[in-house]
């Protein structure tokens, strides 16, 4: 039972949720009857919609909501009655409902009430049977098996069929993830028109014709598709190509029967043993709704949830597969601390006194920082912000675990804080214009990527994009690429002006349309001026700006105040109202009011010894800019760990605090737009949250934080509500100057792709087997004069190391080398210690010399 | 009265190299296209209302109203598809048509493309038939050289690009939207209608798609007038249509009369079934219209009474069988045929043409077991107007009437093989041994 006591004070919330969305009054309707039932609906709804609106649900296998209407498995049939004249008229035949328009005084029948559409479907049931395996028993869609489900309400109870059925062989590979059972296959096309119309991957369809119809693939060679094969292995077929695609996982969801499923949940679990909670998926910043069925305390499958407003009904693939990393075999269960150079298992009090006695000591000699790490939800981050604060009298906090910039902190503090909902996914799905400037939408924002396709296919907008080639994904969104060498974006975005030639002007003039909007992501920190010219650009168009970050918490980190110069609610720190308004919620005297630092300056004071403590979220080393510095700072410093996985940060901690999964607890994740994702806890658990280890370490510190469970924190949430002070300043930098290269050299592009070797990843080897292969993309003009040509192999190297990687040529400025951030064979912070727009050598690797790497590397 | 012959597309087919431009021209060949030229192009297509003209290729829709329900001009292209897709088992017109006369095809399509402001047009034919594409596009090439294709058709400003376009070899792109599909090189699967070809038809936009015999019909229509052309055939089925007789026939091969013609007065011209053999089951217009017997031979060959008895026109392809001819077996092939060129779209036609033939293929083995006919009977029932476009409906018409005519036969299915009840031996012109199924293996 929930009891809710009335608050005092104004009640707004930190991140108010969206306000439930306004269906649009139809312009024209339509008057009809279904069984009966008279009901008007919009113009142009069809027969199955209505029926469903009704309750009147009309057995279906090829019709989806989310579809262009096939009329494939005609399993909807109804009988049909439309006016001439004064009379009705029946239509000759029974119609498909799911590609039927309702028209005025149309009248309906359906199973319910007509025998011969009664008949009608037991017939089609009956044929989709004859050749359908009644392998039930061991079939993974058995017990929420549409064909299941509606041979029993709609078909016969026995079978009339006596003759041999039609096999084949079992199961197909698609890839390493999803695998075909062509005989359960029904054809209703389901997945290959998701992968044709929403992904835009086609690289299934159908083959053959008739009986011996089926799904099979394509020859990626023939669609002029190259390089960006997956990992893993699979079967071959005719064509002997992989299916490849990042939301392939879908194709499983909706295929009706159980011909596709996916290798890490076949043969594991009955549905009906399963308890499913609705969920919010951890992987990114989009905020999808999913789904987790669990058995016994294990999570054994993701599912996407049905939210329109967000992701529909469709997630990716690493929303879907990559969740064995909660329940790893090498999960942090027991607090632990280190006693003469070696962490020792202990109990939660005493690793608590350790940590706070640490800390203590700390503070006496130089200070603590925080560094939360950007994957956490807005619960956890605001008790970091207050922690830091509160407890540890600083503001050297940032959650920026990534290549970050003063510039972006000062963007963050004039554009995004305390913006909550300013664009969102459906401003996208009308926007005339969409610029992407330091953003792959597919890489880095799955959901982004999908929702886009769909609007522009509606609305006709064009796609631009600042980068250095147009990927498969923008592609696929028919984009425009404005072609940056790194380093040289915010020039580019300074030259979109009205008149401009060629795709600068063409940009100038979409983003001057009304709706227009441009999404930066959070590379355009590694590119000194981006931001800012992104924001004179917004200005100067009209278009509204956005920023679309990677990991799940970065956005609800903003908003808790995870950053040095920023309060929760967008309150500057260097404000001093801001500062009362904050010390008055907190009940504190005063808060620090000189400036933090960030996370690189943190790490190098902590280096030099000037910062004496570091409280660590869940942040991996080598996804930060200068690993090398971070492992100093992290040896120097007294070390507070609170993590769900060993780590490099573990590793080197005094005191490792084990929290919760996001499985294990309930929180708040905050999507790139600014909207609460809330989402229940999942499992049984004895994990504590970060807040509530923080606020026990507070409380050890001897200033407790009041944050010992989530009721206490949304209470504290629900009455702050943003900052209506004077915002801070726009940031003003100036371009640099793109570095000068010689015949050895390249430019370093880069960015993470949606697959790799990210921690949150591991324990699925078969999504890990669907990832794009690495390779590195040059322009001809570049692989000519190193003599390579595409699959052979170049040398990357700087000072610090070197990869080497299969030439993939592609359309882009010469001289620039691009390769892949994070992959398994293709470390780039790690390796070279160079980001983006950084110079490094570029030779041809001869076959030996790539071997000797690939050993070096490994 | 008797229905003598009214030979106009086949007039010339007798003459010395009946297909070359010359000799078509000798018989007055692009005469109606120098009309048309001349005309209005309303005026074209009202003349061809008036003339009654059907569509020849099964549906026998009208003509001049398929064309008038293209929208208005928008500047955009238009587009003319002939539907030169001819595979129906037992049809056989407009390939003979290719063959001997194919400048009339290309003469039609030019008055067509004027009457509804197409500038190009597309013939899309069997990929099989690699003799009359060759003859089709020797016919385009010498139109092209003449002046009669191409820019400035015959000096008035008319452009007019023709192309001859191959398939692959699937019945189902005779259905006119798997045709375009198939011609913009989609997969050959029906579409989704509405919208109609009319409006969104090749590359979405506007188009006619008309049977070759139909486009060809036109320049006589233009010659003759509408008056003409009316004044042959029946009140509502008017006009001239080739009739191909095959089988069991004496003279087998193209009649070209009056529509209204039945079948006794065409087996009178051609000499009879086959002699010492009586007439047991007939089609009246291909495989998928309902089978007749010896009782439809005086039914009128019009659509209307046809309908009226039961079955099809169709395209007019009279597939006779004499009576050493087992209906199991015939129904077997046929349905063979349905389920080898089901295009698997639609669940009905694809599992239903499996289940056909696997039932039918047990009975010809006399093999049947109780409930077979009950199958037979239902699950046609289940697949007529059930399936996504008409050629399930096809499958289910040689089935259903051969049960309806002649079910005993299919009874005898229980308990006797089709070739001990009628040797196959017997149905052939001359004497041959049936070859072995193993034999035949990978031959298709």
């Amino acid at each position: 039972m929930t009891v809710t006591t009335p608050r005092s004070g104004a009640a707004t919330p930190l991140v108010p949720a969206a306000p439930p969305a306004t269906e649009p009054e139809p312009t024209a309707t339509v008057t009809f009857s279904i069984d009966g039932i008279e009901t008007t609906v919009p113009k142009g709804t069809l027969v199955i919609r209505a029926a469903e609106q009704l309750g009147i649900q009309i057995p279906r296998f090829c019709d989806h909501p989310l579809l262009a209407p096939a009329g494939a498995c005609r399993q909807c049939l109804v009988e049909v009655w439309a006016p001439r004249g004064d009379q009705l008229a029946k239509f000759p035949k029974p119609q498909a409902s799911c590609t039927l328009e309702a028209t005025p005084g149309m009248v309906v029948k359906t199973q319910r009430t007509s025998p011969e559409a009664d008949k009608a479907q037991h017939g089609i049931i009956e044929f989709l049977l004859i050749n359908h395996p009644l392998d039930c028993p061991v079939c993974d869609k058995g017990g929420e098996c549409p064909l299941q489900n509606q041979a029993m309400s709609n078909g016969r109870a026995t079978s009339r069929f006596v003759d041999a059925k039609r096999t084949y062989a079992k199961p197909i590979n698609i890839s390493t993830q999803i695998l075909l059972d062509r005989e359960r296959c029904i054809l209703c096309q389901r997945c290959t028109r998701f992968q044709d119309e929403i992904a835009g991957d086609q690289f299934i369809d159908l083959q053959k014709r008739g009986w011996q119809q089926q799904i099979g693939r394509f020859d990626t060679g023939i669609l002029g598709i190259r390089g960006e094969l997956p990992v893993g292995e699979s079967s071959m077929d005719a064509s002997g190509q992989p299916f490849a695609s990042y939301f392939s996982g879908n194709t499983v969801q909706i295929c009706p029967v159980g011909a596709l499923t996916s290798a890490a949940y076949r043969f594991r679990s009955r549905p009906f043993d399963l308890v499913s909670t609705p969920s919010i998926a951890e992987h990114d910043s989009q905020g999808s709704a999913i789904r987790i069925d669990h058995r016994r305390g294990v999570v054994l499958r993701r599912l996407s949830d049905n939210d329109p407003a967000v992701n529909a009904e469709f997630v990716t693939d690493k929303d879907r597969f990559a969740f064995p990393w909660q329940a790893g075999k090498d999960r942090l269960t027991a607090p632990q601390v280190r006693e003469d150079g070696v962490l020792h298992a202990t109990s939660l009090t005493e690793a608590i006194d350790a940590a706070a006695a640490g800390l203590a000591a700390a503070l006496a000699k130089g200070g603590a920082a925080v560094l939360p790490g950007g994957r956490l939800p807005l619960e956890d981050a605001y008790a970091y912000a207050k922690f830091a604060r509160v407890a540890l009298r600083t503001n050297d906090v940032d959650h920026r675990a990534r290549p970050h910039s003063a510039e972006e902190a000062a963007f963050l503090a004039h554009h995004v804080a305390g913006r909550t909902l300013d664009v969102t996914f459906a401003d996208l799905d009308v926007a005339p214009a969409v610029l992407f400037v330091g953003l792959e939408p597919e890489e880095e924002g799955g959901i982004l990527f999908l929702r886009l396709r769909q609007g522009l296919r509606r609305t006709k907008g064009q796609v631009f994009t600042v980068a250095p080639f147009a990927s498969r994904g923008v592609a696929r969104l028919d984009g425009t690429l404005l072609s940056a060498a790194p380093g040289t974006e915010a020039e580019v975005l300074d030259g979109i002006a009205e008149g401009a030639d060629g795709p600068l002007g063409a940009a100038a003039a979409g983003l001057a349309k009304p709706g227009a909007v441009v999404l930066v992501g959070e590379r355009a920190a590694t590119v000194p001026g981006a931001l800012s010219a992104a924001l004179r650009l917004a200005t100067r168009t009209g278009a509204r700006l956005a920023w679309v970050p990677r990991r799940a918490g970065e956005r609800g980190a903003v908003e808790a105040g995870t950053l040095p110069g920023l309060l929760p609610g967008g309150r500057p720190v260097a404000d001093t109202a801001a500062r009362v308004d904050m010390a008055a919620a907190w009940g504190v005297e005063s808060l620090p009011s000189e400036p933090g630092r960030d996370l690189t300056a943190i790490l190098q004071a902590a280096a030099d010894g000037q910062i004496a403590a570091l409280v660590v979220g869940g942040l991996e080393v080598a996804d930060l800019p200068d690993p090398e510095l971070a492992r100093r700072a992290l040896d120097r410093a007294f070390v507070v760990s609170l993590e769900v996985l060993p780590s490099e940060v573990t590793q080197r901690a005094d005191v490792v605090l084990p929290v919760a999964p996001p499985v294990e607890k309930p929180g708040t994740f905050v999507t790139w737009e600014g909207r609460p994702r809330p989402f229940p806890q999942v499992l049984v658990s004895t994990a504590l949250t970060d807040a509530r280890m923080l606020d026990a370490l507070a409380d050890a510190l001897g200033t407790p934080l009041g944050l010992r469970s989530l009721a206490q924190v949304h209470d504290e949430l629900d009455q702050l509500g943003g900052w209506d002070g004077a915002r801070a300043e726009a940031p003003d930098e100036a371009a640099a100057e793109p570095p000068a290269v010689d015949e050895t050299q390249a430019v370093l592009a880069t960015w993470h792709l949606l697959l790799d070797a990210g921690r949150l990843q591991g324990g699925e080897p078969f999504l890990a087997g669907t990832a794009k292969r690495s390779a590195a993309r040059l322009s001809a003009a570049t692989a000519a004069a190193l003599c390579v040509a595409d699959d052979e192999h170049v040398t990357v190297s700087t000072d610090a190391g070197a990869v080497t990687l299969p030439v993939l040529v592609t359309d882009m400025p010469d001289r620039v080398v691009w390769v892949p951030t994070n992959a398994a064979d293709c470390a780039v912070r790690e390796t070279l210690r160079a980001d983006a727009g950084d110079v490094v050598r570029l030779a041809r690797a001869d076959e030996a010399s790539a071997l000797d790497e690939k050993e070096v590397t490994a | 009265m008797t229905t003598t012959l009214t030979p106009v597309l086949s007039a010339s087919w007798d003459a010395d190299h009946s297909w070359s431009l010359s000799s078509y021209q000798r018989t007055g060949g692009y005469r109606g296209l120098r009309k048309a030229l001349s005309m209005a192009p309303a005026d074209i297509i009202a003349m061809v209302k008036d003339s009654g003209l059907r569509g020849r290729g099964g549906a026998g829709f009208p003509a001049g109203m398929k064309w008038s329900f293209l929208p208005a001009p928008d500047g955009g292209p238009r587009y003319l598809v002939i539907n030169a897709d001819e595979s129906e088992p037992g049809t056989c017109k407009d390939i003979p048509l290719i063959m001997a006369n194919p400048h009339s095809l290309l003469e039609g399509i030019a008055i067509t493309s004027f009457a509804i402001g197409c500038h190009h047009a597309f013939i899309y034919i069997r990929g099989e038939v690699l003799h009359a594409t060759r003859r089709l596009q020797h016919a385009v090439a010498e139109a092209y050289d003449a002046g009669l294709l191409g820019t400035n058709v015959l000096g008035t400003g008319f452009d007019l690009d023709v192309t001859v376009h191959a398939g692959a070899g699937a019945y189902i792109c005779g259905e006119e939207t798997a045709l375009l599909d198939s011609l913009e090189g989609l997969r050959g699967q029906p579409r989704l209608k509405p919208p109609f070809p009319a409006v969104a038809g090749l590359y979405a936009r506007p188009t006619v798609v008309n049977n070759v015999e139909t486009i060809a019909s036109v320049p006589g229509i233009l010659r003759g007038g509408a008056a003409w052309f009316a004044a042959m055939g029946t009140e509502r089925s008017q006009g001239h249509g080739l009739f191909s007789l095959s089988g069991h026939v004496e003279r087998p091969g193209q009649y070209e009369a009056p529509l209204g013609i039945t079948l006794r007065e065409l087996l009178e011209m051609a000499g009879g079934v086959r002699q010492g053999h009586q007439l047991k089951f007939w089609t009246p217009g291909g495989s998928s219209t309902p089978i007749f017997t010896a009782e439809h031979l005086d039914v009128p060959l019009d659509y209307e009474s046809v309908g009226k008895a039961g079955s099809m026109l169709g395209t007019r392809a009279l597939q006779i069988f004499d009576e050493t001819v087992s209906v199991v077996r015939a129904v077997t092939r046929w349905l063979e045929f349905y389920k080898h060129e089901s295009c698997g779209k639609c669940t009905p036609c694809r599992e239903g043409t499996y289940w056909l033939v696997a039932v039918l293929k047990r009975l010809e083995a006399g093999e049947g077991r109780p409930g077979d006919l009950e199958v037979l009977a239902d699950s046609t029932d289940n697949i007529l107007g059930r399936a996504f476009c008409p050629l399930g409906d096809a499958a289910c018409s040689p089935v259903q009437s051969g049960l309806q005519y002649f079910r005993e036969e299919f009874e005898a299915g229980m308990h006797t093989p089709a070739d001990v009840l009628f040797p196959p031996e017997k149905s052939s012109l001359f004497a041959y041994t049936p070859r072995s199924r193993a034999q035949l293996a990978g031959v298709h």
